[in-house]
C-alpha cells in the first residue's frame, strides 16, 4: 500500500542527483527539446470555455494547451479570469460550455479530489493548513490513504530536501512563516505525484534565495516530464522560467507568447491593457523629526518555534521610507507584533511614537499618537472575511476616530452612515472595484482588499505608518499604487516603515535598508550605498555572531547527505 | 467499502440560510408523526395535541408565556456567548444559582418586605447567575480549560446544592418534612400581568425587555461588534486592539446574569418558594432556542415560543394520549438535530466516495 506513495520520493532521489549535474549549466534545459518530449498531444488542453457568474463572464470562450515537460506561465492582471481557471481545472468550479481535454481525452473534473486522481495537483495562494497540527499531520491529512505519521514525516523530509525546500515535518504549521507554509503545500502537492501542477503566485512570499530555490525545484519538475501551470505577477520570473504564457485580460484571452523574447513592459502592457509606470520616485525629500524610536527593544519567543527579538534598534524620521528586507521566518512577524502594540511590553521607553513612550501601551493608544498598522495577512488579520467593508474600515479606526464613528460616549452607538461614506469615499480615493456599495470582505480580490485596507489607514492622515508585505499577491496595477501611495506619503512628512521579503519592491521605495536576521536588525544602509549583495549577504546572516536559522542548518543536511560535496 | 465526506459549498444559499429553521421544524413535524405511528397513535391527533391544542385556549396561552420567559431571557444571553466562540453550556446551572442568590432575600430577611424587595431580588440573581459562570470564564482565561465541559459540570454541582439547600438549612420548618424553603411573601412575588385571564406573570415581559436589549447591543453599540470580531476572527480582533479573555469574561458573565434573572423569575413569579427542582431543563432547551433563533435574540423570541410549546405539547399529549412525557425530550432533540444538520447542508454537501475506485487510482 505505501508503496504507491513512495514512488515520487525515489524518483525525487534520481533526479536530484541529475539536477545537482544541471545546476554547473542552468540554462541547458532548453524549453523546445523538453517539449517535444511527448507525442505531440498536450497535458491538458482548455477549449473554449465560458463561465459566467450573474453578469459578468468571468472566463469569455478561454482556450490554452499545456503541453508536458512545459511551464506555462498565466498572466493577468487580479479579477483578469484567473483564478475562475484554475478553479474549474481543479475541479471546484464547473465550466458553463466549453471542454478539458486530458492527454487528448475530454474529462470531466467535479472535484478537487477527481483533479488529483486525474494528475493535477494545486498549490495554493491561500494555504488550507491546520495551524494546530504538525507539518507531518497536515500532510497526512491530504492523503488519501492512512499511513503512520513518522514513515510519512521521514517522506516529506526526503522529498523536500530532494526538491530543495528544507521543511521540519515535527514542527507545528503555526508557528511557520508564511514562505515555509508555502512550502508545506507544495511538498504535500508533490507526494501525490501529479502530472500537472498549477501554482498561485508562489513566488511572491519568497525572497530571491528562496525564489531560486523554488526555480531549480520547477525545472527539475520540468526535466521530470511534469507540466506546471504558474501564475504569477512578477514579470521577471515569467520571461526567465516559463516556455509559454497565455495572457488573460477581462476574462479573455488576449495573447499567447514566448516570454523570454518579450520585455517586462510589453508582457506588462498586454496584462492591463496600458503601459504601466513604476512608481515615480521622489526627490530626497526633507528628512523630519524622528516620529518612530526603537531602542533596545527585546521580545521572547511566545511560543517553542517562534523568534525572539534582540535588543532592536530603528528610527525612523518624518519624510523618509524605510525598508526592512529579510528571509520569511527571521522575526518579522513578531516585529510588527512589538511595534503595533499587538504584543506589549513591559520596557516602555523601548518604543517611542512621536516623543512618547509607548512600549507598554496597546495598539489603539499608539494608534492615537498618530500612527496606524497594515499587518501581513488581509484576511482574518487586517480584515475579517464575513464582515462588510464598512465593519472592516471600524475594525481599525474605532479608537482613533471614535469621535467620528460612534455617538453616545461610553454607550459606543456606530454611527453607520458615517462608515458608509468612509468606505465609499476610501474606496473611490483607492480605486477599490467591488460590486455593491458596501459588500463583505471576502468578495474582493487580493489586491483590491489591500487597496482598501491601505487606504482606511491612509485615509486616517497617520504620521507613521508601519506596513508589513504590503504587495502579497497583489498585482502589477494594484501594487503600483500601492507603493505610489506609501511614497507620497513620505513626501508629505510621514514617517514610512514597511517590512517586505520583495527586494525589488524595498530597493524601489526605501531610503534606507536594514535587514531583519534571526530576531536582530541590520545597522540601516542608505539607499545610495545599498546593492542586492550586501542585503542579500546580509540577509544570509553575514554579521558576525549570528547564529545560522533552522533552514539553513537543513541546507547543510542536504548537501551532506547527497553527496554533493 | 463507502465513504461519506462534507464537502464545502463555495457559496451557500441565503434563501436556505433563512429557510433552514422553518425546513428543521417541518421535518421535526413528520418524524414526530412517524413516532406517534411507530407508538400506535394516530399521527395527526398526536401532533394536534402536541402543537395545536395547547393554543387553543387562553389559560394555556398564559402557560407557554411561562415556559417562553425563561427560555427567550436565558438564549438572548447564550447569543452573545456564542456569537463571541465562548460556549457556555451551564446556563442551567446559572439560573439555579441566580435563583438561589434571589431567594436569599425572602428566606434570610423574611420581614424586609418592601417596594425593594423585588427589584433587589432580581439585582442579586443576576449577581450570582454572573458569578457563577465566571467560573468557567476565569478557568478558560486563565487556565485555558475547555468551558465547555467545565460549565456543563458545574450544572451538576449547582443541582447538588439546591438539593442541598432546600432538603437541609432552608427548608421551610412548617414545611411538613417536604423539600422546599417557605413560601415568597407578596412582596417577593413577580405578579401575574393579567391576573383574571391566567397564571402569566411579568418575566415574560421582562425575557421580550431583555431579547430587545441584547439585540440592540449587538447590532448598535462597538462593544457588540467587538463580539462578533472576537468571535469571527481573534487574530483581527486583537489588531482591533480588543482583548480576547476580556470578552470570556463579559460574555460569559453577561449571560449568566440573564440566565440568573430567568431563574429568580421562575421561582418568585411561577413556583412561589425554591424546591428541590425549579426548570424542566430550560437552561439547555435554551441552546437550541438560541441556534433555532440563529443567534439573533430577536429570532430567539419565536424560537422560544416554538419550544415551550414543545413543553406545553408534551404534558398534553401525556395526558390527552397517555404517552410518556420524554417525548418532549425527543422533540426537542428532533428539533436541535434537523436544525443543525439543515445548517451544515447548506454550508457543505454530502458526497459518497467509494474507496476501492479512489484507492486504485492513487
Amino acid at each position: 500500500m505505501l508503496d504507491f506513495c513512495l514512488q515520487p520520493f525515489s524518483n525525487a532521489g534520481m533526479v536530484s542527483e541529475e539536477a545537482d549535474n544541471n545546476k554547473k549549466q542552468p540554462e541547458e534545459p532548453a524549453p523546445g527539446q523538453t517539449m517535444a518530449g511527448s507525442d505531440g498531444v498536450p497535458m491538458l488542453e482548455v477549449r473554449q470555455i465560458v463561465k459566467s457568474f450573474g453578469p459578468l463572464k468571468a472566463n469569455d470562450n478561454v482556450s490554452l494547451s499545456v503541453g508536458s515537460g512545459e511551464i506555462h506561465s498565466l498572466l493577468g492582471e487580479n479579477g483578469a479570469g484567473k483564478s475562475t481557471l484554475v478553479k474549474m481545472l481543479y475541479g471546484s468550479l464547473q465550466p458553463d460550455t466549453g471542454e478539458i481535454l486530458w492527454q487528448g481525452k475530454p474529462v470531466n473534473i467535479t472535484s478537487p479530489s477527481m483533479a488529483r486522481q486525474t494528475g493535477i495537483g494545486m498549490v495554493f495562494q491561500h494555504f488550507s493548513l491546520f495551524d494546530s497540527l504538525s507539518v507531518a499531520d497536515n500532510i497526512l491529512l491530504s492523503l488519501e490513504e492512512s499511513f503512520a505519521t513518522s514513515d510519512v514525516a521521514d517522506k516529506a523530509r526526503q522529498l523536500s530536501i530532494d526538491y530543495g525546500l528544507p521543511l521540519n515535518p515535527h514542527s507545528i504549521v503555526g508557528d511557520l512563516s508564511v514562505g515555509e507554509r508555502q512550502r508545506v503545500e507544495i511538498v504535500r502537492c508533490l507526494l501525490q505525484n501529479p502530472d500537472l501542477i498549477i501554482l498561485d503566485e508562489p513566488t511572491s512570499v519568497l525572497t530571491p534565495q528562496e525564489a531560486e530555490n523554488l526555480f531549480e525545484t520547477l525545472e527539475r519538475l520540468r526535466s521530470e516530464g511534469r507540466s506546471i501551470l504558474y501564475i504569477s505577477h512578477r514579470l521577471e520570473e515569467v520571461k526567465r522560467m516559463c516556455d509559454r504564457a497565455t495572457i488573460l485580460r477581462h476574462g479573455k484571452v488576449v495573447g499567447e507568447c514566448d516570454p523570454a523574447q518579450e520585455t517586462a513592459e510589453s508582457l506588462a502592457s498586454l496584462m492591463v491593457g496600458t503601459n504601466v509606470n513604476k512608481a515615480n520616485r521622489r526627490a530626497a525629500g526633507e528628512i523630519g523629526d524622528p516620529l518612530l524610536e526603537i531602542t533596545g527593544a527585546n521580545l521572547p519567543a511566545g511560543s517553542p518555534f517562534a523568534i525572539a527579538l534582540k535588543n532592536v534598534n530603528l528610527t525612523v524620521r518624518g519624510g523618509e521610507v524605510v525598508g526592512i528586507a529579510g528571509v520569511a521566518g527571521n522575526g518579522q512577524s513578531e516585529f510588527f507584533r512589538l511595534v503595533s502594540g499587538e504584543d506589549v511590553i513591559a520596557n516602555a521607553d523601548a518604543i517611542n511614537i512621536r516623543g512618547t513612550a509607548c512600549g507598554s501601551s496597546g495598539i489603539n493608544e499608539r494608534r492615537s499618537l498618530g500612527a496606524a498598522f497594515v499587518p501581513e495577512e488581509r484576511l482574518g488579520h487586517g480584515a475579517i472575511p464575513d464582515l462588510s467593508l464598512s465593519e472592516n474600515l471600524l475594525l481599525s479606526r474605532h479608537g482613533s476616530d471614535s469621535a467620528a464613528f460612534l455617538r453616545m460616549g461610553k454607550l459606543g452607538l456606530i454611527r453607520t452612515e458615517i462608515t458608509l461614506d468612509a468606505t465609499a469615499r476610501i474606496c473611490e480615493k483607492m480605486d477599490v472595484r467591488k460590486t455593491g456599495e458596501d459588500p463583505d470582505a471576502s468578495s474582493l480580490s487580493g489586491g483590491n482588499l489591500q487597496k482598501f485596507i491601505m487606504g482606511r489607514e491612509l485615509d486616517r492622515q497617520p504620521s507613521l505608518l508601519i506596513v508589513n508585505q504590503p504587495t502579497w499577491g497583489v498585482d502589477a496595477g494594484a501594487a503600483a499604487r500601492i507603493r505610489q501611495a506609501m511614497m507620497d506619503l513620505a513626501q508629505s512628512g510621514c514617517a514610512v516603515l514597511v517590512i517586505s521579503q520583495d527586494l525589488d519592491e524595498i530597493f524601489e521605495i526605501s531610503d534606507r535598508i536594514t535587514v531583519m536576521h534571526d530576531g536582530e536588525l541590520s545597522e540601516p544602509i542608505p539607499i545610495e550605498d545599498a546593492t542586492y549583495e550586501k542585503i542579500g549577504l546580509l540577509m544570509g546572516g553575514a554579521n558576525p555572531g549570528h547564529v545560522l536559522p533552522e533552514v539553513e542548518e537543513h541546507h547543510h543536511d542536504d548537501t551532506t547527505s547527497g553527496g554533493a560535496e | 467499502m463507502i465513504r461519506v465526506e462534507l464537502v464545502k459549498r463555495p457559496q451557500h444559499s441565503n434563501f436556505y440560510m433563512l429557510m433552514s429553521p422553518f425546513i428543521a421544524f417541518g421535518l421535526t413535524l413528520v418524524f414526530g408523526a412517524l413516532i406517534f405511528l411507530a407508538l400506535g397513535k394516530n399521527p395527526f391527533t398526536g401532533l394536534y395535541f402536541y402543537f395545536i391544542d395547547p393554543l387553543s385556549q387562553v389559560w394555556s396561552l398564559h402557560e407557554l408565556a411561562i415556559k417562553a420567559g425563561p427560555l427567550i431571557m436565558i438564549a438572548a444571553g447564550l447569543c452573545v456567548c456564542y456569537r463571541s466562540n465562548n460556549w457556555n453550556i451551564g446556563a442551567e446551572g446559572q439560573f439555579i444559582v441566580g435563583a438561589i442568590f434571589g431567594s436569599m432575600i425572602p428566606i434570610l430577611m423574611p420581614g424586609f418586605q418592601t417596594v425593594l424587595t423585588l427589584p433587589l431580588m432580581l439585582i442579586m440573581a443576576m449577581v450570582g447567575g454572573a458569578i457563577y459562570a465566571g467560573i468557567p470564564a476565569l478557568l478558560k482565561a486563565r487556565y485555558n480549560a475547555n468551558e465547555i465541559l467545565t460549565s456543563l459540570m458545574l450544572v451538576y454541582v449547582a443541582q447538588l446544592l439546591l438539593d442541598w439547600l432546600v432538603r437541609g438549612v432552608w427548608r421551610d420548618p412548617q414545611g411538613f418534612a417536604f423539600p422546599g424553603s417557605v413560601r415568597f411573601p407578596p412582596a417577593a412575588t413577580l405578579p401575574e400581568m393579567i391576573p383574571s385571564q391566567g397564571d402569566a406573570h411579568y418575566g415574560f415581559l421582562l425575557a421580550l425587555v431583555a431579547a430587545i436589549a441584547v439585540w440592540f447591543f449587538l447590532a448598535k453599540t462597538l462593544k457588540g461588534f467587538e463580539v462578533s470580531v472576537l468571535g469571527l476572527s481573534p487574530r483581527a480582533g486583537k489588531f482591533a486592539g480588543f482583548s480576547a479573555s476580556a470578552m470570556v469574561f463579559f460574555s460569559f458573565m453577561l449571560s449568566g446574569a440573564l440566565a440568573g434573572l430567568a431563574g429568580i423569575s421562575e421561582v418568585s413569579g411561577a413556583i412561589g418558594q425554591l424546591r428541590e427542582v425549579i426548570s424542566p431543563g430550560y437552561g439547555f432547551a435554551a441552546i437550541i432556542v438560541a441556534f433555532l433563533g440563529r443567534l439573533n435574540p430577536l429570532g430567539t423570541i419565536a424560537a422560544g415560543l416554538l419550544l415551550a410549546l414543545t413543553y406545553l405539547g408534551g404534558e398534553a399529549a401525556q395526558i390527552s394520549l397517555g404517552i410518556s412525557d420524554k417525548v418532549v425530550r425527543v422533540f426537542q432533540g428532533m428539533l436541535l438535530f434537523f436544525v443543525l444538520g439543515c445548517d451544515t447542508l447548506v454550508h457543505y454537501k454530502i458526497r459518497i466516495v467509494s474507496r476501492t475506485a479512489e484507492g486504485s487510482a492513487t
